[in-house]
């Protein structure tokens, strides 16, 4: 490496100034949240930005909102809902990109359009029948219908990022395989799905978080008392205890932590993904 | 060219199918509902373009759809004109050659966009309430409290308090999208270009930036469906109602309102698809420019 000084208009400080006061600006409403959740009420209001002491830890706010609402139940509906429906669309989507890449048959590039238009229309702007058709097949306030539209909407960004990574797999490998004599499907699951590991667990994040966070469809198709997920329940929480400021803090702090837990966890992948130009 | 072999067709069913049923499908079937009318029994009748003229021209319906497509309008060029330039800004600071911790401050400044709007709105509602004074104790410390107002709850600032909101949380994909482009420059390009006595500062305007216009345009874009298709906080924030006085209403929220009611409002489902089908082609527009224009161009400019 070759190593020249180049004569920057900010000096080093400055830019670490710059960058340092932006995420501090980016982190201060969460860390605020979550330091005052852990708090009295006396201590919330007296100094809304000391950390808490012996004096004005507490905690009800968490008991009273695991206790009063059904958290619980909702972190498993989003969390059955997220599962499956990532399970879903990488498999198929995986399928459907190998299917659009590697073989040419009549009408590939315009089924690959078809599939794409879902990058960008909003599936939302099909509300309206999407509700029809769920209550004509009864699956009204059930996660299956959560499940089936979110499978929907994450198909087209995944074939489309996995079919990029795919159309890069060495020809060689696969036609080593097919003079052997292994069927297509075994090709498919035993060569190629090992191989795009990398690829999927980066498809895997994007698709997650959208899925994860969605507010809309939870409303419309799943807002029964027993299919409500964490965000639609935090949502009607907070509505109902908006003065008991304890639950209010808790519960934005119980829908935080398993992000922030997760992003510790995939944040590497998913800024690898975004870097490497995957959503392009 | 064959006939599709039966284990390409195995390949693409599933995820073809469950595409075409519960997204595509729905789609177009919404576009058809919005040229008819639904009575009390559910009977559905073709109207032809009533429900769109009832929504331009009534004025009963025109001045909320209009209102709540200048605040959409607003919105975007909010994130426009603030979200964008702050992402160029970090991105161009990020892809300094030798900075320490590049990667720490970009991985904590995406954080908040990972979070659901819903949790981000209730923050920043718990942040800038009057009540719990944060916002008026801190901007005391640097002597603004006088300044201090309750933004969301009043008509003029509530829209823009929202999409600075919106901003802050979401700043962190286009930084993100341009600090990729930016990774991407040819380094002999820059090497030479500093060889050749450009100071950095031409180096960002005559080399970089037009090399990353392509990203520019697809952040754009993005914004522009994304700004367009909003709902989750206003709704979160304001309700379906989007108060104060309709001032922070967007397409969103009114095509909820229309669909489901509210109020004494009865909701109803084709007129519902008509204000969806208004969003389409507005998304459409947007997307057809950008496609048009943009992309056009810039396969030209790469050649």
């Amino acid at each position: 490496m070759k190593k020249h000084k180049i004569t920057q208009p900010l000096s080093s400080a400055g830019v670490h100034l710059m960058l340092g006061g932006y995420t501090l600006l980016a982190l201060f409403p969460i860390a605020l949240i979550l330091i005052n959740a852990f708090k009295s009420r006396a201590g919330i209001f007296d100094d809304p930005l000391a950390l808490p002491n012996a004096e004005t830890f507490f905690i009800g706010g968490f008991e009273k909102v695991l206790a009063k609402s059904n958290f619980m139940l909702y972190f498993g509906n989003s969390l059955t809902v997220t599962l499956i429906s990532l399970a879903l669309i990488l498999l198929f989507g995986a399928m459907a990109a190998w299917a659009l890449s590697e073989y040419k048959f009549r009408g590939n590039r315009l089924l690959a359009l078809y599939m794409a238009i879902g990058i960008m229309v909003p599936i939302r702007l099909g509300t309206v029948s999407i509700l029809e058709l769920i209550v004509k097949l009864d699956l009204i306030n059930t996660l299956t219908a959560l499940v089936l539209v979110y499978t929907a909407q994450g198909l087209p960004l995944a074939i489309m990022i996995l079919s990029e990574f795919m159309s890069q797999i060495p020809k060689e490998l696969k036609e080593a395989a097919r003079c052997d004599g292994v069927g297509e499907f075994k090709i498919f699951f035993q060569i190629i799905l090992p191989l795009i590991r990398p690829a999927v667990a980066t498809v895997a994040v994007f698709t997650m978080i959208p899925v994860w966070n969605d507010l809309w469809f939870p409303l419309i198709l799943a807002p029964g008392e027993e299919t409500q997920t964490v965000t639609l329940g935090v949502q009607q929480f907070i509505g109902q205890y908006v003065t008991d400021w304890n639950a209010v803090l808790a519960s934005l702090s119980l829908a935080v932590i398993p992000v922030l837990i997760m992003y510790t966890i995939f944040s590497r992948q998913l800024i690898r993904g975004l870097t490497s130009g995957a959503v392009k | 060219m064959k006939r599709m072999p039966w284990h390409i067709a195995v390949f693409l069913a599933p995820a073809v199918l469950i595409y075409s049923i519960f997204s595509a499908l729905p789609l177009l079937d919404t576009l058809r509902l919005g040229f008819f009318t639904s009575n009390d029994a559910g009977h559905f009748s073709f109207v032809g373009l009533a429900n769109y003229l009832t929504i331009l021209t009534d004025p009963a319906w025109s001045e909320s759809f209009w209102n709540a497509m200048w605040n959409n309008c607003k919105f975007f060029l909010i994130h426009l004109l603030i979200q964008n330039p702050i992402g160029l800004i970090l991105a161009t600071l990020l892809s300094l050659k030798g900075l320490k911790g590049a990667r720490h401050y970009r991985t904590l400044i995406f954080l908040p966009t990972l979070l659901s709007v819903v949790i981000i709105g209730f923050i920043w509602q718990l942040i800038l309430s009057p009540l719990w004074g944060v916002s008026e104790g801190l901007m005391g410390k640097v002597g603004l409290a006088d300044y201090f107002a309750p933004w969301l709850g009043e008509e003029g600032s509530a829209l823009i308090t929202l999409a600075l909101i919106s901003v802050w949380q979401f700043v962190g994909i286009p930084m993100m999208l341009i600090y990729a482009a930016l990774l991407a420059v040819p380094e002999d390009i820059i090497e030479a270009a500093h060889v050749e006595g450009a100071s950095a500062w031409r180096i960002f305007w005559e080399i970089k930036l037009p090399l990353i216009l392509p990203t520019l345009g697809l952040v754009t874009i993005l914004t522009f469906v994304g700004n367009f298709n909003a709902f989750d906080l206003i709704y979160s924030v304001k309700g379906a109602i989007a108060g104060p006085n309709y001032s922070t209403d967007i397409l969103g929220t009114l095509f909820y309102r229309t669909f489901f009611g509210y109020q004494s409002q009865v909701g109803s489902p084709t007129m519902g698809a008509a204000v969806a089908t208004l969003m389409f082609l507005v998304i459409l527009a947007g997307v057809g420019t950008y496609f048009y224009f943009v992309q056009r161009k810039l396969t030209r400019y790469e050649l």
